[in-house]
C-alpha cells in the first residue's frame, strides 16, 4: 500500500518539473517581460537594457530557470505589477476563496449527482430515466458562462434571491456568524451554477456504471443466494459501481478549475479564476505564470489523489 | 417411486425480441430425484442456461409457462420474495465462469457469509465465520483461514470454482444446478471439481442437474441424460442406455462427433451448420430437420412428440428410424423393423 503510494508519488515529480519547464517556456515567449508593463514610457531605452542585464534577462534559459525555480522554492513567485505587491501575498486570499468555491462546488456534484445517477441507472429506459438523461444532455450543451449568466440574471437580479457579486457583505466583521453566514450565501448560486453544469458528467458516468454492473455475472451470484433486490443493489451494484466515481474525484478538480474561472469572473467573485482572467487582459504575466503553475499543480495532485482513492478503495489494485 | 424432487412440466421461456415472444424453451418436460445427476447436453444455443434460470427464476425479462414444481410446489412465476426463500437455500446453482461470478470487491468469506445471513437469521456471527472455514476445507481449499480474507482475483479459476461451490452448498440444497461448470477450468481441474460435486451430492443426497456439452462429463457424472436441440428435448434415457443405444439423430452425431481412442471408428461424423438462432427457429415439424438434409422430407413426424421406445427411454420424432450418416449411403432399414 505505502509502496504503491510513493512509487505514484516519485512519477508526480518529475510530472511537477515537466509542467515547471512548460510553464517557463510559454511565459518566455510571451510579448515583452517583466519590465515592459513596469517602467514608465518616459525611461530611456540604455537605462532598459542596463536593468534587463542587472536583473538577468539576458542569461542563458537555464539560469533564467534556476533563478527561477530556486525563487519559487524560497516562496517567491515574482511582483505584480498591476497590484505592485508580491504574487504570492495577491494570489493567497484569491486561493482560499477558489477554495472554498470549489469546496462548496463539490458537494453539490455529489449531491446532485449521486442520487440522479443512481435512479437514472437502475430505472434505466423508464421515463425517470430519460428526463435524467435529457437533463445531461442538456447540461453537456449548455456551455457554463452562458448558465451562469443566466442564473445570476433570474435569481441575482430578478428574484433577487442571492447576491450577484463579491465573496461576503462589505462591513460584516471577520470570523463572526453573520460573516460565515454571508460567506456561504455568496458561495451558493455560483456553486449552484458549477455544480449543475459540473456534475452531468458524474450523472452519465455513474448510470453507465450501474447499467454495467447490473449484468455482471456476479451479481447473478448474488441473486442466486437468495439476496434481495435491495440487497443487491446497495452490496454489490452501487458499491462496484460507485468506486470509478471515487477514483474520478481528483480528476473533479481539473473540472472545478475550468468552471471557476468562468463563474468567478460573471460572479465577480474575487477568486483565483477571475485574477487570472484579469492578469491576462492587462498583461500581469508575472501573476499569470504563477497561476498556471499553480493550478497545473493542483491537477496533478488531483490525478495522484485519485490513485491513491482508486488504490484505498480498490483491493485489486492494492499493492502489499 | 415417490414424488420427483423436481417436476418440470410442459416448461416454455420465451423471451421477447422486437415485439414478439420467441421460445428458447419449447415445452420441456422433466424429471429430477433425490440423490441423482440429470445431465442436459446440446449444442450452444439449444436453450440449457435458459431452462437452468428458469428453474432458478433468475430471467428478468422472459415470459414463463407450464410448472416448475420443486417439492410439490409450483415455484414458476411465483414473486421473487418468495422464490428468494428457496434461492442458496434449498435450490442453488454454480455458474459456468468462476473469473466474473464473484464480487471482485469482497473478501471470499463474506461473500460465503452472505449466504448463510440470508438463510439463517440466528446463527451468530463466530459460529458462521467457523462454519465457512469447514465449508472451504470441505470444497478442498488449502489455507481456508488465510483464504477467508482473500479477494477473489488473489485465486486461480480453479479455486474461485470451490468457493462458488462453497456458497451452493453453504445451506445444503435439495437441487443444485450447475451450469458448465468446469467449461472454464482447464482439464485437471476439470476433473478435481467434477470429482467434487459428486462426492457433495453423495454426502447431501441432493438432486443434481448438470449443464454440460462435454459427453466425457456425461458419461463420468450423470445418471441419467436429456439432450436438448433448439429449445426442446429430443432424447431423454439413462445414461448407459444413451451411450450404449441413442436413437435420435442429434444424439447420435453427438456420439459420433467424439473421437474414440480405441479406433474402432474408421471416420468421425461431424454434422454441420449451428443450431439456428430463436428468431429464425423452425417452429413446425421436426427440428432437427435441416441439419440432416440429406434425409426424405417424410421421415420426419408432422407434430413430432416424445415417446417411449424402451422403457424410461424416450425420443422426439419418427426420423430416428429411419437415420443414417450422409456418406453410410445406406438407409438402416433393420433398425426400422426392430424398434417399431
Ligand atoms: N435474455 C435473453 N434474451 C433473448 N434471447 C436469449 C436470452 N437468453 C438466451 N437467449 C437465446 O436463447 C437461446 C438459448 O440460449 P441459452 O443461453 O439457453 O443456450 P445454452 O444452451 O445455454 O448455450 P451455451 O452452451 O452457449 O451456454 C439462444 O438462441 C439465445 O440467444
Ligand atoms: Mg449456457
Amino acid at each position: 500500500m505505502w509502496k504503491f503510494i510513493v512509487r505514484r508519488l516519485l512519477i508526480t515529480s518529475p510530472q511537477i518539473i515537466f509542467l515547471s519547464l512548460l510553464v517557463f517556456v510559454l511565459a518566455s515567449f510571451m510579448p515583452g517581460d517583466a519590465l515592459t508593463g513596469a517602467i514608465g514610457p518616459d525611461v530611456k531605452a540604455e537605462r532598459l537594457a542596463e536593468l534587463r542585464e542587472e536583473l538577468g534577462f539576458n542569461d542563458p534559459w537555464y539560469i533564467q530557470y534556476k533563478d527561477w525555480v530556486a525563487g519559487i522554492l524560497q516562496g517567491s513567485l515574482g511582483e505584480s505589477f498591476q497590484y505592485k505587491m508580491d504574487v504570492e501575498d495577491l494570489i493567497w486570499q484569491r486561493v482560499i476563496n477558489t477554495f472554498w468555491l470549489s469546496l462548496v462546488s463539490v458537494i453539490f456534484i455529489y449531491a446532485i449527482g449521486l442520487p440522479l445517477g443512481i435512479l437514472s441507472g437502475r430505472y434505466n429506459d423508464t421515463l425517470l430515466d430519460q428526463l435524467i438523461t435529457g437533463y445531461t444532455y442538456i447540461g453537456f450543451a449548455t456551455p457554463i458562462f452562458i448558465f451562469g449568466l443566466v442564473a445570476l440574471w433570474i435569481f441575482g437580479y430578478i428574484l433577487g434571491w442571492f447576491p450577484t457579486g463579491g465573496s461576503v457583505d462589505p462591513g460584516v466583521e471577520s470570523g463572526s456568524i453573520e460573516y460565515i453566514l454571508s460567506k456561504l450565501q455568496h458561495l451558493l448560486l455560483p456553486g449552484l451554477s458549477i455544480a449543475l453544469i459540473g456534475t452531468v458528467s458524474t450523472v452519465q458516468y455513474l448510470r453507465s456504471e450501474i447499467i454495467d454492473t447490473k449484468q455482471k455475472d456476479f451479481i447473478l451470484t448474488a441473486r442466486a443466494k437468495g439476496a434481495s433486490e435491495r440487497r443487491v443493489y446497495n452490496r454489490h451494484i452501487f458499491r462496484n459501481s460507485i468506486l470509478p466515481i471515487a477514483a474520478f474525484f481528483g480528476y473533479e478538480i481539473i473540472n472545478l478549475i475550468n468552471g471557476t474561472i468562468f463563474i468567478e469572473q460573471i460572479f465577480s467573485y474575487p477568486g483565483m479564476g477571475q485574477l487570472f482572467l484579469d492578469s491576462i487582459v492587462i498583461r500581469d504575466y508575472t501573476v499569470v505564470t504563477a497561476l498556471v503553475l499553480l493550478t497545473g499543480i493542483g491537477a496533478i495532485v488531483g490525478a495522484l489523489l485519485s490513485d491513491i482513492i482508486l488504490s484505498l478503495v480498490d483491493p485489486r489494485i492494492r499493492i502489499k | 417411486m415417490s414424488n420427483p424432487l423436481l417436476e418440470i412440466k410442459n416448461l416454455k421461456t420465451s423471451f421477447r425480441i422486437g415485439e414478439e415472444y420467441y421460445a428458447a424453451v419449447d415445452d420441456v418436460s422433466l424429471n429430477v430425484n433425490e440423490n441423482e445427476v440429470l445431465a442436459i447436453v446440446g449444442e450452444s444455443g439449444s436453450g440449457k442456461s435458459a431452462l437452468a434460470f428458469s428453474v432458478m427464476g433468475l430471467h428478468n425479462r422472459a415470459k414463463i409457462e407450464g410448472e416448475i414444481n420443486f417439492k410439490g410446489r409450483n415455484i414458476a412465476n411465483i414473486p421473487t420474495k418468495e422464490m428468494n426463500k428457496f434461492r442458496g437455500n434449498e435450490l442453488s446453482m454454480i455458474f459456468q465462469d468462476p473469473l466474473t461470478a464473484l464480487n471482485p470487491l469482497m473478501e471470499v468469506g463474506r461473500q460465503i457469509d452472505e449466504v448463510l445471513i440470508l438463510h439463517n437469521k440466528n446463527m451468530p456471527k463466530s459460529k458462521r465465520k467457523k462454519y465457512i472455514i469447514e465449508l472451504l476445507e470441505r470444497v478442498e481449499i488449502p489455507r481456508p483461514q488465510h483464504v477467508y480474507n482473500q479477494f477473489p482475483h488473489e485465486l486461480s479459476g480453479g479455486m474461485r470454482q470451490r468457493v462458488i461451490i462453497a456458497i451452493a452448498i453453504a445451506n445444503q440444497p435439495e437441487l443444485l444446478i450447475a451450469d458448465e461448470p468446469t467449461t472454464a477450468l482447464d482439464v485437471t481441474i476439470q476433473a478435481q471439481i467434477l470429482d467434487l460435486i459428486r462426492e457433495l451430492k453423495d454426502d447431501l443426497g441432493s438432486g443434481v442437474i448438470l449443464i454440460t456439452h462435454d459427453l466425457g462429463v456425461v458419461a463420468e457424472m450423470a445418471d441419467r441424460v436429456a439432450v436438448m436441440y433448439a429449445g426442446e428435448i429430443v432424447e431423454v434415457a439413462d445414461v448407459d442406455t444413451l451411450f450404449s443405444d441413442p436413437q435420435h439423430p442429434y444424439t447420435r452425431s453427438l456420439l459420433s462427433s467424439i473421437p474414440l481412442l480405441d479406433d474402432v471408428q474408421d471416420k468421425l461424423h461431424v454434422i454441420h451448420g449451428i443450431v439456428p438462432s430463436l428468431k429464425n427457429l423452425p417452429r413446425t415439424g421436426c427440428r432437427f430437420s435441416s441439419r440432416i438434409p440429406w434425409m426424405d422430407e417424410d421421415v420426419h413426424e408432422e407434430n413430432p412428440e416424445l415417446s417411449e421406445v424402451s422403457p424410461g427411454h424416450f425420443v422426439r420424432c419418427t426420423c430416428y428410424k429411419h437415420f443414417y450418416f450422409p456418406d453410410e449411403n445406406k438407409e438402416e432399414q433393420d433398425h426400422d423393423t426392430t424398434k417399431s
